[in-house]
């Protein structure tokens, strides 16, 4: 055996001149978790194994690692300053380590030799003790799910070695088990099948005459996933109420696959075909021409002009990033990334936006087992910003729910648009195609992650999955965009015939999927490895990032190698498209491993019936851990100046409502350079915008809005809340969000994103089926099709509560995520929602009738206000304009004043009482923190007060005027001037204060 | 005679700010073409037909070891003498956030053989996106900056940022006393946004010609880039921005100067 090289260490340490921001910055939390230190130092460490002579090891040290301003290096390790405690952090064994990567690459490159790398990180902390050091690391430091931790400078003597797989090939007894039997292996290996399904499994291998092998098992199993296959949502739900139900009374009559029954229950057949897609291929059926490729692929498709279109998806990353935030919500990012570029022949991804669903963080007691939401929220945001701002895309949307329910499954969700040339819009994978893998490396990251996500999360999970958890590499994905971009937009035309990316379950669902309809032979043995050791059943379903599959005609072999060599991307022949009897084969060293029908494969699943029994919360019981934002509207009842000035304050500083700057200002969102409404708006750069403006195409006036709506607290179980009249304020809060930039109501695509906690139980199961028919009737009143969606079902926790030693279950409020792209067709018309003018008008636009607000009618009212809104920022009689959504239209406006507030700027406002046209006697004063859904605030100039007040259709209630004051007055009669005003600046401490992390 | 002047932006794994680069120069009237660094490294003598040069910003290799450190390594190692011909023949240079840290650790900016500038992590540690008010040095060399520092419209004043290591410092004092001395200095921020030594945002050598900053002048193409034109009355809109002026000054100084080799 060759001997192993030698192990070399170096250490590189901030100069004093450059100081050490990170060091500061480690402090400053570990102080905030109240563990007691005196000063933190931080050193880059790199850990090479190498044949590195004193030379090459000096010029890698001096050249390639240490900056000769900013840094000092030491090889092997500096000693600890007396007193002071090590933390040295490495990754673990086979988690990716984007930066050794770079620097093995960079040592061959400067020296020619080749050199393991590992990089790592040092900490030395004054005055910290050594129970105080391990808390430090478990809390702050490492995960140690990915990370291992040592407490003094680590340098082992050897890097750890993989060794060969036992390739042997191993069948799985499953012919002849019992249901209990069937039941334990789908748990063990874990599969997460459902005992219908091992069945159906079983009965096939029956007829075979065969027992299946591992990975016909595990490739059933992906495909098969509530990840995959969204089994819940396709299915067919026995749907009934009980007792004395709760919410709009939903018409059942003439619904598509709806069968109703005398006992008044209802059957409908596959939910998510009879909803959500239902009012989108009723739109298209009824003319609407703009929406080009629907739920088919892995992003929808809507035009853009006649040569453009778009393509947007919105995936969610829960699961790992409860486990490991920071990896999860990256590796979040880069799977939606790769569903826009894998979208017809591809697409360049040109906005990203997030949304996170966490616990309140100032939680003080947690459940075992689960990460403190504070940490959580805070490197989820640190994912996003380092997967995003690396890719050159702009991240410039999203939103952060708090509801302490959250608390052991947080929601992380992920969105991506893309745009690309309509006539490449759609792919066609032909037999003889090769099978093509482009980018990353095969390791045994992520396994399992497709069976994972569609399980519940319990206090274990961590120890117990930690390999599905994966850390992204933004350069790897880059690298791949920009070859497959080039490839795309080749000379002699697109070299690939189609391609998709490898997310969830990996080869096995992207080759699965691609050679549905024509099958696919595989040779796993080709695909490269990161490491020796894997099974071949591990490459199948191994989910390693940043790797795409492209179908090539084999005359384009070469000329798309010569692209992946210039832009420096592996690409690998794993195979053919196309067999003769349509079938997956799987081979490894010529030898056959599995084979599957296309058939079982896709169409075999077991469909059951699902049970939905919609009745009121009493009789359901969700355990609560506290809900969001508080109602209000009981404290606002009191129209005293006192009493509106504490609630306003109280709701800027809700961390719901308070200002998100901390986090939109650490992502890129104006890279690519055609941003050209920004998340955050006005003079001072904090008013919160309602969606943000993409110019994708120069020389075209048209824009691209993105927004999105949430409306929890509408349908949450705790409030008695109705999940049909979420999904239709959330849509509403989509829309208006989206007009109130200047985007077309007649152009807006939706997508529907639902996290649910477990839908075995018919109550949640009825309360999906409820959000998916509002879902059905919002987008067919707003028109406003669906175009794309996932679900992400059994979104709770369950653990055994220490004390009490019972096992107790958090379910998640029904969570839906709306998110609109609508187009802008003028963009010097957009407006934003910082007030502009002393002399405005100010208007509130929609129902104040809280009884109307959400009756029938308002699927009529809501929709033409959005484009009569629409219509009049299309004549510019609108200066700003917003929508009001948490704690209703008074903070609403106090965010514009807010925006608006900046240096010399000192607009303020003053309110008055009810107009006369209007309502005179009604104290309108009692409904300023509301919440009704449908309403805008608009500010006009004087000189089209007319425009506004003598509309036909208009509903407006004049609120009072802009003025140079500074302040927001308040219309009571009763106090001085200056006891009913509120400065403008007190607004704003507020408003930044709390999220100002 | 006028002639159409041909500019390179340069690009590597990870640089992303690549295509508003290239859109800046050719708004500006050039012929641009976008390579590949290891291309180039293949090539050098190609940069010979290029007028005008610009390394884009972004996350060059992950900036593993240091923003902009390995393709910084690679110019140093493989193409720093064909960069330093093109400077001496009067080449105009761009480097913007990530090129700006490039063009500091291969010397080229402030000029001279040894590095003595780098940017740094930001003084809070984080990284930075944001509108920042700008003020350009009326004593400055700088090419791409000529007139600059007659501005007074505030809405003028203003570039993007986006980094998380822009913090300016200098090897020495003498190093900042010789930058004001020649003129290198071009342009501050009006406040502490970073923790740059002197509020510095960009710098030149002592030609003028080479030009880097933090801010992202080609994000500023548009005045619908600004942050609040939706407040600017069309008046105060009207004209080129200051981004775009930037590379009209870059082209036009090359448009009448005698064709290169």
């Amino acid at each position: 055996m060759k001997p192993q090289a030698p192990v070399h260490r170096v250490e590189v340490h901030p100069s004093d001149r450059a100081g050490d921001p990170l060091g500061a910055s480690v402090f400053r939390s570990a102080r905030s978790l109240g563990i007691p230190c005196t000063s933190a130092r931080t050193s880059r460490v790199y850990l090479f194994q190498a044949a590195f002579d004193p030379a090459s090891l000096e010029r890698v040290r001096s050249r390639l690692l240490t900056d000769p301003i900013l840094e000092e290096s030491t090889l092997g390790s500096r000693p600890a300053r007396p007193g002071d405690r090590i933390i040295e952090v490495h990754p673990l064994p086979g988690v990716m380590d984007p930066a050794a990567q770079t620097v093995r690459d960079a040592v061959r490159e400067l020296t020619g030799i080749e050199a393991r790398v590992i990089t790592g990180i040092r900490y030395d902390f004054g005055g910290l003790d050594r129970s105080n050091a391990e808390v430090l690391a478990r809390r702050l430091l490492a995960n140690g799910v990915i990370e291992q931790v040592h407490f003094e400078p680590w340098t082992p003597t050897e890097f750890p070695m993989a060794h060969p797989a036992d390739q042997t090939l191993r069948h799985v007894p499953i012919i002849h088990l019992g249901d209990d039997e069937l039941a334990s292996l789908s748990r063990k290996g874990h599969l997460f099948l459902s005992l219908q399904e091992m069945r159906a499994i079983q009965s096939h291998f029956r007829d075979r005459g065969r027992e299946p092998t591992d990975i016909e098992l595990e490739t059933l199993a992906q495909t098969w996933s509530e990840h995959c296959v969204h089994k819940t949502l396709k299915s067919t739900v026995r749907y009934r109420e009980e007792g004395a139900t709760l919410g709009a009374a939903i018409n059942w009559a003439g619904r598509p696959g709806v069968t109703a029954h005398p006992d008044g229950s209802v059957t409908i057949k596959n939910l998510l075909k009879s909803t959500v897609a239902a009012a989108t291929h009723e739109l298209i059926a009824g003319g609407l021409d703009w929406a080009l490729s629907v739920f088919v692929d892995n992003a929808g498709v809507i035009a853009l002009d006649e040569h453009w279109a778009i393509n947007v998806k919105v995936e969610t990353h829960n699961r790992p990033s409860a486990i490991e935030p920071y990896g999860g919500a990256a590796t979040g990012v880069g799977g939606c990334i790769r569903d826009v570029i894998g979208t017809g022949l591809g697409a360049k991804p040109i906005a990203n936006t997030d949304v996170f669903c966490v616990a309140s963080p100032a939680l003080t007691e947690l459940p075992p087992g689960v990460l403190h939401p504070r940490r959580i929220l805070s490197r989820v945001v640190d994912g996003v910003r380092d997967y995003g701002n690396r890719m050159g895309i702009p991240t410039v949307n999203g939103a952060v729910y708090f509801d302490d329910r959250y608390v052991g499954n947080p929601l992380v969700f992920c969105g991506c648009v893309g745009l690309l040339p309509r006539n490449k819009i759609k792919g066609r994978v032909n037999p003889g195609d090769r099978i093509i893998a482009l980018g990353g490396r095969t390791g045994r990251d992520g396994i399992h992650g497709a069976t994972f996500s569609s399980a519940e999360l319990t206090h274990t999970h961590a120890d117990e999955f930690a390999h599905a958890v994966q850390i992204g590499n933004a350069i790897e994905e880059k690298r791949v965009l920009d070859a497959i971009l080039r490839a795309r937009d080749a000379e002699t035309g697109c070299l690939y015939s189609g391609l998709t990316d490898c997310g969830a379950g990996g080869f096995s669902s992207a080759i699965g999927e691609m050679g549905s309809k024509i099958g696919a032979t595989v040779h796993l043995d080709r695909a490269p490895l990161k490491y020796d050791g894997l099974r071949y059943d591990e490459i199948w379903i191994s989910e390693s990032q940043e790797r795409m599959i492209l179908a090539v005609p084999a005359a384009n072999i070469e000329a798309l190698r010569a692209i992946c060599k210039e832009e420096g991307v592996e690409m690998a022949d794993l195979g053919e498209f196309g067999t003769p009897t349509r079938e997956i084969i799987l081979n490894f060293n010529n030898k056959e491993v599995g084979r599957l029908s296309c058939d079982f494969l896709h169409d075999g699943i077991p469909m059951p019936t699902r049970e939905a029994i919609w009745c009121s919360p009493s009789t359901s019981s969700t355990p609560s851990r506290g809900t969001g934002l508080q109602p209000v509207s009981s404290s606002s009842s009191s129209s005293s100046s006192q009493d509106i000035r504490q609630t306003l304050l109280t709701l800027l500083a809700h961390p719901i409502i308070a200002s998100k700057r901390w986090i939109v200002r650490q992502y890129d969102h104006e890279v690519q350079g055609n941003t050209i409404i920004k998340p955050l708006v006005g003079p001072g750069g904090i008013g919160p915008g309602d969606a943000t403006v993409i110019q994708p195409i120069h020389g075209s006036k048209q824009g691209i809005a993105i927004a999105c709506g949430l409306a929890t607290p509408v349908g949450d179980p705790v409030l008695n809340g109705d999940p049909y009249l979420m999904a239709i304020a959330a849509v509403d809060e989509c829309v208006r969000n989206l007009v109130c930039v200047g985007a077309d109501p007649d152009r807006i695509a939706i997508l529907d994103n639902f996290c649910w906690p477990s839908c075995d139980k018919p109550q949640n199961m009825a309360s999906l089926v409820r959000a998916a028919v509002g879902c059905y009737d919002a987008a067919k009143a707003y028109r406003t099709p669906f175009v794309s969606g996932k679900d992400s079902l059994n979104n709770q926790f369950r653990y055994t509560d220490p004390d009490s030693g019972r096992q107790i279950t958090i379910e998640i409020p029904p969570t839906l995520l709306i998110s609109g792209v609508g187009i802008v067709p003028d963009v010097s018309k957009c407006v934003t929602m910082d007030l502009k003018r002393a002399g405005g008008m100010l208007y509130l636009i929609g129902d104040q009738r809280r009884s109307e607000s959400r009756s029938e009618s308002s699927l009529i009212e809501h929709p033409r206000t959005a484009r009569l809104i629409a219509r009049l920022i299309q004549d510019r009689v609108v200066r700003s304009a917003h929508d009001c959504s948490e704690g209703g239209w008074l903070v609403a406006l106090a965010e514009m004043l807010i925006a608006s507030s900046a240096g010399v700027s000192n607009l303020g406002a003053s309110l008055q009482h009810g107009d006369p046209l209007h309502d005179r006697s009604r104290n309108w004063a009692a409904e300023m923190f509301a919440e009704l859904p449908g309403r805008y605030i608009i500010e006009v100039d004087r000189t089209h007060e007319r425009l506004v007040e003598d509309h036909p259709e208009l509903r407006w209630t004049l609120l009072g005027l802009v003025d140079d004051s500074g302040g927001l007055r308040l219309p009571d009669d009763s106090a001085p001037a200056s006891a009913r005003t509120i400065p403008v600046a007190e607004l704003r401490r507020a408003f930044l204060g709390t999220l100002d992390w | 005679m006028s002639r159409t002047p041909r500019a390179i932006v340069i690009r590597t794994a990870g640089t992303n700010c690549d295509s508003e680069m290239v859109r800046g120069f050719s708004l500006a009237g050039a012929k641009t073409d976008l390579v590949h660094l290891d291309r180039l490294i293949a090539q050098p003598s190609i940069l010979a037909e290029y007028d005008l040069v610009g390394f884009a910003g972004g996350f060059s290799y992950g900036d593993d070891c240091g923003a902009g450190r390995v393709k910084a390594v690679k110019i140093r190692e493989r193409l720093i003498a064909d960069l330093h011909a093109a400077r001496d023949r009067g080449v105009p240079m761009i480097g913007a956030c990530n090129g700006f840290q490039v063009l500091v650790q291969t010397g080229l900016l402030p000029g001279g053989e040894i590095q003595t500038a780098a940017l740094a992590s930001n003084a809070r540690g984080r990284f930075i996106d944001e509108w920042v008010r700008v003020r350009y040095e009326p004593t400055s060399v700088c090419l791409w900056t000529a007139g600059f520092a007659e501005q007074r419209d505030e809405n003028a004043l203003m570039l993007p940022i986006a980094h998380g290591e822009g913090r300016f410092v200098v090897s020495s004092d003498r190093i900042t006393h010789e930058l004001e001395q020649q003129g290198q200095i071009v342009l501050r921020y009006q406040s502490d946004v970073n923790g740059s030594a002197g509020n510095i945002a960009g710098i030149c050598d002592p030609t003028g010609r080479v030009f880097g900053l933090m801010p992202h002048p080609e994000r500023f193409l548009s005045w619908q880039n600004h942050p609040y034109w939706t407040r600017l009355d069309p008046a105060e809109r009207a004209g080129d921005t200051p981004g775009l002026r930037m590379f009209l000054n870059a082209v036009e100084s090359v448009r009448h100067a005698p064709a290169s080799a």
